[in-house]
C-alpha cells in the first residue's frame, strides 16, 4: 500500500474518530433530539446556541487543563488571537450565564450541538460527538444538585438506555482533606493522580512523608469508600474528627442519597469518594451514569461553583452533559425508517399541485417520481400512489 | 457487560505467579491453561472465565470493558497509560526494575542521545522529565544489542537479574520504577458488579498479605 494510494483513491475515508449518520440512524437522532429538548423545555431550561468556535481564552476559562490538549486551535484573521473549536460546551453556558444574562434568579439553560476532540476522551469514542446537557446556575443547595441528576436519569430514559447504575460522589471531600493535610501542589497532583486510578500501593507512598497520621489514615481511607448506601456510614466512622468542611461535604451526599433513593427507585445508587473526574473543574457533588453493556459512563457532571467567576459573576452551578450519538447507540432502536409516503407522478398540472401541498400540510411524505426514472414505490418508501380518477386526484394503496 | 466476571490474564510469568493466588482466592480454572487452545477458560465458579491474552493487550481489553478485572504488569500499565483502569492491587508478583542501560557512562554527556527500547511512552516521559533531550527508537526485542550495534547508546528495559547486561558488557545506569503485577478493574464494572469484585480483590489482597508475612 503506498501513501499515494491511500491520499487519492480513499479520498472518501473519514478521520480516525470521526463518524456521520446516515438517513435511518440521523432520523433516530433528530427524534431523540427534539423528546429531549421538549423535555428540558417541560422542565423549565432554556435552549441557548452558543457558536462553535470562540476565542480560546474564554473557551478554556475555569477549566481543566485536560481540555486545552482535547481542543483544535487556529488563528483568527481577523483579531490575530488564537480561536478554539469547543470540545465542551459547559464553559459557553457559564458565559452566556454570568456575562450575557446576568440575571439573580436561578437559571436553566440547556444546549445541544457537535464538539470535536483533537484525541477520543475515552478509546473507542467518537471525536464529534453531539454533546447535549442541562445547567442550572444560582442555587447552591441539594435541591438543585436534585434536579440536575434527575433530568439526567429522564434524559436516559427516553434515549431508552436502560438500567442506570448512578455513580455519586464528592471532590469537595478530598479537597478539604489536602488543604487540611496542608499538602503541596505536586503531591495532591500526584495524590489525585493516584486516586483516581485506586492504586493503593502508591497512595501509601505519596503519604509517607505527611507527619499527620490522621490526616494520613482521612486520605488513605477515600480509596476504600466505594460501594451502596452503607459506603457512608463507612465515611462518617473512617472519616471522623476531620474538619467542618469534610463533614459538610458527607452531609450533602447524605441529604442527596435520600432524596434519590425515595425518589429513583429505579437507579441503582454507588458512592465512590476517589471518584474525583473533571476535580479541577467540579466544587462538589459528582456523579455519573453507567448502564450494562457499556464499559464506560453514558452521562456525568458535577458541581462547578465558581466558574463564572472568570467571567466577572461566581454563581452556584451544576449540570451534566451526554453524547447524544452514544445514548442513541444504547436504545433499542438506533435506526427509524421513514414513515410510508405517497408516490406522486411529475405534472404541471394546478390540481395535482393543490394535491399534494394538502398532504404535505397534513404532515404526509409526498415524493415526486422523476421523469426518465422507472422506480417501483417501494424503493422510495412509498405505499400509496395519487392517480387520476376523472377530474380527481385520488390516493391509491400500491399493489402489492 | 453481562452477569458474567471475565478475568484476563497473560501468559506465561504471570499466568504462573497468579494462578496459585486466584486459587486461594477461591478460583480455579476448570482445566489447566495451556493443556489445550482454548483462550476463554471456564472456571470452578458459576459465571467466572478467564481469558488468556498477549501481556500488553491486557490493560486494552480491561479499559473496553470486554474484561472485568485483569492482570497486568506495571511496565505495560506505564507504556499503555492506563486511563480508565482502577489499579487496587499490588500482587507482589512477577518483580522487576525498569532501568536505563548502556556501556558504563554511556548516559553522561550533553550530546542528545539516542535510546532503544519497547517502552516508547515511559522513556519519553522519563528522561522529559528530567529535561533530557533523548531520540527514541522502538524496538521488538534483544534490547542489549542495540548499544553493541551503534544502533543507540542506551537501552530502557526491564532488568531482574542484570546477567543478560552483564554478558554484553552493560551496565544498569539509571533507576526508572519497581515493577511488579497489579490486578487492574475495568471502571465501569468496579461500579455495576461492585460487590463481587470488591469481594474478589478483598480475598486476593489476603492472599498476598499471607505471602509477604
Amino acid at each position: 500500500m503506498k501513501e499515494a494510494d491511500f491520499s487519492t483513491d480513499n479520498r472518501w475515508l473519514l478521520p480516525e474518530g470521526i463518524d456521520e449518520l446516515l438517513p435511518d440512524q440521523a432520523r433516530a437522532l433528530e427524534r431523540l433530539r427534539r423528546r429531549v429538548l421538549d423535555r428540558y423545555q417541560s422542565w423549565g431550561y432554556d435552549l441557548v446556541v452558543p457558536p462553535v468556535i470562540e476565542y480560546l481564552d474564554s473557551l478554556l476559562t475555569g477549566a481543566e487543563s485536560d481540555l486545552e490538549l482535547q481542543t483544535f486551535k487556529l488563528t483568527d484573521q481577523l483579531s490575530g488571537r488564537l480561536m478554539g473549536v469547543r470540545a465542551d460546551m459547559t464553559p459557553q453556558a457559564a458565559r452566556i450565564d454570568a456575562h450575557k444574562l446576568r440575571y439573580d434568579h436561578p437559571v436553566r439553560l440547556c444546549y445541544v450541538g457537535t464538539v470535536l476532540h483533537t484525541r477520543p476522551e475515552r478509546p473507542g469514542q467518537s471525536r464529534n460527538p453531539v454533546q447535549v446537557g442541562a445547567e442550572l446556575y444560582g442555587h447552591g443547595g441539594v435541591e438543585a444538585d436534585v434536579e440536575i441528576i434527575e433530568l439526567m436519569l429522564e434524559t436516559l430514559r427516553l434515549a431508552d438506555a436502560g438500567d442506570v447504575h448512578l455513580d455519586l460522589g464528592n471532590v469537595a471531600i478530598f479537597r478539604a482533606l489536602a488543604r487540611e493535610a496542608g499538602l503541596d501542589v505536586e503531591t495532591e497532583q500526584r495524590l489525585f493522580e493516584a486516586l483516581q486510578r485506586k492504586a493503593v500501593g502508591e497512595i501509601g507512598e505519596l503519604l509517607e512523608s505527611l507527619a499527620d497520621r490522621q490526616a494520613r489514615e482521612h486520605i488513605a481511607a477515600l480509596v476504600e469508600l466505594n460501594g451502596g448506601l452503607e459506603t457512608l456510614d463507612h465515611a462518617g466512622e473512617r472519616l471522623r474528627g476531620a474538619g467542618p468542611a469534610v463533614q459538610h461535604a458527607l452531609q450533602r451526599l447524605w441529604a442527596l442519597a435520600a432524596t434519590l433513593d425515595r425518589r429513583q427507585p429505579d437507579a441503582t445508587l454507588h458512592f465512590d469518594l476517589a471518584e474525583l473526574a473533571g476535580y479541577q473543574f467540579h466544587t462538589g457533588v459528582v456523579f455519573a451514569a453507567f448502564v450494562p453493556g457499556s464499559g464506560r459512563e453514558v452521562a456525568r457532571g458535577g458541581r462547578y461553583d465558581h466558574i463564572g467567576q472568570a467571567f466577572g459573576r461566581a454563581r452556584p452551578a451544576t449540570g451534566f452533559s451526554a453524547d447524544l450519538k452514544a445514548l442513541l447507540a444504547l436504545g433499542s432502536e438506533p435506526g427509524v425508517a421513514p414513515p410510508p409516503g405517497v408516490l406522486a407522478p411529475w405534472a404541471d398540472e394546478p390540481d395535482l399541485q393543490r394535491r399534494i401541498r394538502e398532504l404535505r400540510e397534513r404532515g404526509e411524505r409526498v415524493v415526486i417520481a422523476l421523469p426518465g426514472h422507472d422506480d417501483s414505490p417501494e424503493t422510495l418508501g412509498c405505499d400509496r400512489r395519487l392517480e387520476r380518477r376523472g377530474n380527481d386526484w385520488e390516493l391509491v394503496p400500491v399493489e402489492g | 457487560m453481562s452477569d458474567i466476571l471475565t478475568i484476563a490474564l497473560s501468559k506465561g510469568r504471570i499466568l504462573e505467579d497468579t494462578l496459585p493466588l486466584l486459587a486461594e482466592a477461591g478460583i480455579e480454572p476448570a482445566e489447566p491453561p495451556g493443556r489445550s487452545r482454548k483462550l476463554v477458560l471456564d472456571t470452578n465458579r458459576e459465571g467466572v472465565k478467564i481469558v488468556i491474552l498477549r501481556a500488553t493487550d491486557v490493560p486494552t481489553y480491561v479499559q473496553y470493558g470486554a474484561a472485568d478485572l485483569g492482570v497486568a504488569g506495571k511496565d505495560v500499565l506505564m507504556e499503555h497509560g492506563g486511563r480508565d483502569l482502577y489499579e487496587p492491587l499490588d500482587l507482589g508478583i512477577a518483580r522487576c526494575r525498569m532501568m536505563v542501560a548502556g556501556k558504563p557512562g554511556a548516559n553522561e554527556g550533553h550530546d542528545a542521545l539516542r535510546v532503544a527500547t519497547k517502552f516508547v511512552n515511559i522513556t519519553r516521559r522519563y528522561f522529559a522529565e528530567q529535561g533530557r533531550q533523548v531520540e527514541t527508537v522502538k524496538l521488538y526485542g534483544s534490547m542489549e544489542l542495540a548499544p553493541l550495534a551503534g544502533l543507540a547508546d542506551l537501552i530502557v528495559d526491564l532488568v531482574d537479574t542484570g546477567n543478560t547486561l552483564k554478558a554484553n558488557g552493560l551496565e544498569p545506569l539509571e533507576h526508572i520504577a519497581d515493577i511488579s503485577s497489579r490486578l487492574i478493574v475495568n471502571r465501569a464494572a468496579m461500579k455495576m458488579k461492585h460487590r463481587r469484585i470488591k469481594g474478589l480483590i478483598d480475598r486476593l489482597a489476603a492472599a498476598v498479605n499471607a505471602r509477604s508475612t
